[in-house]
């Protein structure tokens, strides 16, 4: 990421506006100073540890509020010599859909109206991979069918992604990590990313989202499951608050035959480059100079 | 100077008051449809845009189609700027300030657009240079925002000049406003382009992803912004004493017809390529003009728009009918309704129809979408007419200017 430097300090300009609206707000209406500072939130990347220790404390205090939980809002960053990548053995999937319902369940996605980071595609197996002939809406007893196998497709994180070079104000990029992230609070809503992704991962909320209190997972990361805002866009982030401390992420873990693999690509000795040497992978829609980390592979 | 200025906004806050009772019934009647749209906006604010029928499959649709359609227009004022201040042809010269003012209205459109097809509008200020982050020189649509903005500028600057100088019946700087009518040209070209760019730029979509875009964009604009222009020369024509000659209107369908020809040459260029080759990328073309699995509610639109097309351009194209009142208000009534749809429907839905997932989402707009665009497109004609409306009297020099008690400025050019 190159780093500008505007001419005026905007940090200032905006701190001081801030201070200023919060102060009218609240004493105008009695009105929740949150909104305001929401309003003119920084960007993320420009927030000092002392903004983002202030402002992660105030949107514990707001879920706790709203949901009557303790939540805990990280802001961990990439760890040095990690680049995250995954990869998917479609010859194990049997489309159950436990992956999709899982990241729903750990990244507080809205059931109410639905967001699925994860779309889980039928295919006829005598057509192999063909996206227009494919169907996200099975409903049968029982999975999988015998003349069908299933592409589950979420955010590739691309190496080159087209989603990240247009977005008018630099609400999304991509970590040192390799995973491509949104500032909820920055995001203007414009959609230019949902139009340049070409794998359907960017989704956008509609309406203000909605999570049970129960339904809440209380360990959010910034940059990741947080509870959104409505008018933003967001994606699947690997599990951001997960992965960065080790863990694998919520879809890998539930997969019931194993067919989901997650590691690291700079690690020689890791699965993922274990699968990489041993196995063929391919990507989706190679043609788009996308590079994405995210593989698919026949295993059997 | 500060009592001359003042002395223009008031006497133009006059002129904006006084009119016949088809001025008010006019002015009433679109007062009625922004309040309907402000109404619907309200709603959307308040719900997300849930209430429309964008979905994540279809996600940018009517109002970025609107959108894209009025960029057009606006674009459209340079064919007048072309051949009065290039090639100095006098009875295009007298009316080239309609084109402006029609760019400005167009510009002001195009804005209102995008700002309600955003999700979060209270976060517009970070799209400002320096204040907000605006994210150049990668993002097309940053590029859109500067060069939308500077139109708009320059056009407004453009016209502020000429009306505030007929109000004081002093002669407009020409070394002022002379090189920024010409600078309008390049400018009016890269709005549309730039435009264009945000949609060829993205590889997700096929249906856009045409080198041939642009030049379409161009192509299509020059018929449509100066069809609503011909019309309106009619009116003043008829309704004030500004005698606009029959030939600077023939000229122009002349022209209109040069330009239509080109735009059905590249939309033929593009209909070769895609079905010859009958790739997947086919698909879009296909569900735009036969359908796709029963999905089909553009087809009608989209032949409607192809037949509007054509028969205009044969109507501007053959001297007796583009000379014949009748035929000649027949092709602009056909351009526009063609082009909108090209430009409003036929673009931005099939483009995203089937989804990059090959999902068939079929998306016609809401009732809230259509009373949000029917609100903004009266503003569009209420800030145009409101400008007509001043500019008028202004260049036919029948208002009551104010009593030359200073001598106009040394600076002043003859023209």
């Amino acid at each position: 990421m190159g780093s500008k430097k505007p001419a005026i300090s905007r940090r200032a300009f905006v701190a001081g506006g801030t201070t200023a609206m919060t102060a009218i707000a609240s004493g105008l209406a009695g009105a929740s100073p949150s909104f305001v500072e929401q309003m003119l939130r920084q960007r993320f990347v420009e927030l000092s540890p002392e903004d983002l220790e202030r402002i992660t404390s105030e949107m514990e205090r707001d879920y706790l509020q709203k949901y009557g939980k303790e939540c805990n809002v990280g802001t961990s960053k990439a760890q040095p010599g990690v680049l995250f990548g995954y990869a998917l053995d479609l010859s194990r999937c049997v489309g159950c859909r436990r992956c999709v319902y899982a990241c729903v369940n750990e990244n507080n996605q809205s059931r109410d109206p639905q967001i699925h980071w994860i779309r889980v595609l039928q295919m006829d197996k005598e057509k192999g991979i063909e996206l227009t002939e494919s169907d996200p809406y099975y409903d049968p007893e029982l999975v999988p069918e015998p003349d069908s196998f299933y592409m589950p497709v979420a955010c590739m994180q691309c190496r080159n992604p087209p989603c990240v070079k247009v977005c008018p104000v630099e609400a999304t990029w991509q970590e040192p990590d390799g995973i491509v992230v949104i500032d909820y609070d920055w995001c203007i809503g414009c959609r230019c990313c949902m139009s340049a992704c070409p794998y359907g991962a960017r989704h956008f909320n509609w309406a203000e989202p909605t999570v049970a209190s129960e339904e809440l997972n209380p360990d959010m990361h910034y940059l990741g499951n947080r509870v959104r805002p409505k008018g933003v866009v967001e994606k699947c982030t690997f599990c951001i608050h997960r992965v960065r401390e080790g863990r694998y992420p919520a879809c890998v873990e539930i997969c019931p035959v194993g067919a989901r693999k997650f590691g690291n690509l700079l690690d020689e000795e890791g699965e993922i480059r274990y699968l990489m040497r041993e196995k063929r992978v391919f990507v989706l829609k190679e043609d788009l100079n996308t590079q994405p980390k995210f593989y698919y592979f026949y295993a059997t | 100077m500060a009592r001359r200025i003042f002395q223009f906004v008031t006497g133009s806050a006059r002129l904006m008051f006084q009119g016949g009772w088809a001025y008010h019934v006019w002015m009433t009647i679109l007062t009625f449809l922004v309040l309907s749209g402000i109404l619907a906006y309200g709603r959307q604010l308040r719900d997300g845009l849930i209430v429309t029928n964008m979905r994540d499959q279809v996600s940018w649709a009517f109002y970025i189609g609107n959108f894209t359609f009025l960029v057009g227009v606006a674009a459209a004022a340079v064919l007048l700027v072309i051949p009065a201040y290039v090639y100095n042809w006098k009875p295009i010269r007298e009316i080239a300030i309609f084109g402006e003012l029609l760019a400005i209205s167009a510009i002001v459109m195009c804005l209102l657009f995008v700002t309600v097809d955003i999700g979060r509008p209270d976060r517009a200020w970070h799209l400002l240079p320096f204040i907000g982050n605006l994210n150049l020189p990668a993002s097309l649509l940053g590029w859109d925002v500067v060069v939308l903005n500077a139109y708009l500028v320059l056009n407004l600057t453009i016209v502020l000049h000429f009306l505030y100088s007929a109000y004081h019946r002093q002669p407009y700087k020409a070394k002022f406003v002379v090189p920024l009518l010409l600078l309008s040209i390049p400018a009016a070209v890269s709005i549309h382009t730039v435009t264009a760019f945000v949609y060829a730029g993205m590889a997700s979509r096929p249906f856009w992803n045409a080198s041939i875009l642009a030049p379409r964009f161009l192509a299509s604009a020059f018929c449509s912004g100066p069809a609503i222009l011909l019309i309106l020369f009619q009116v003043l024509n008829r309704t004030t004493n500004i005698k606009i000659k029959d030939e600077a209107i023939w000229k122009i369908a002349e022209l209109m017809s040069y330009a239509m020809f080109i735009n059905l040459f590249l939309f033929g260029a593009e209909i070769f390529k895609e079905y010859y080759s009958d790739t997947h990328h086919l698909i879009h073309t296909r569900y735009l003009y036969s359908g796709v699995h029963g999905h089909d509610a553009l087809v009608p639109f989209a032949w409607a728009s192809i037949i509007c097309s054509v028969v205009a351009f044969v109507l501007f194209l053959l001297p007796a009918t583009r000379r014949n009142w009748f035929t000649l208000n027949l092709g602009c009534l056909l351009i526009y309704a063609g082009v909108y749809i090209e430009k409003g429907l036929a673009l931005v839905i099939p483009g995203m129809t089937p989804d990059t997932l090959g999902e068939f989402y079929e998306y016609v707009p809401t009732l809230t979408e259509v009373r949000v665009g029917a609100g903004i497109f009266s503003i569009g004609f209420m800030v145009f007419t409101v400008l007509c409306k001043i500019a008028i009297p202004l260049i036919q020099g029948t208002h009551d200017a104010p009593a030359r008690s200073a001598p106009a400025e040394g600076s002043v050019a003859a023209v």
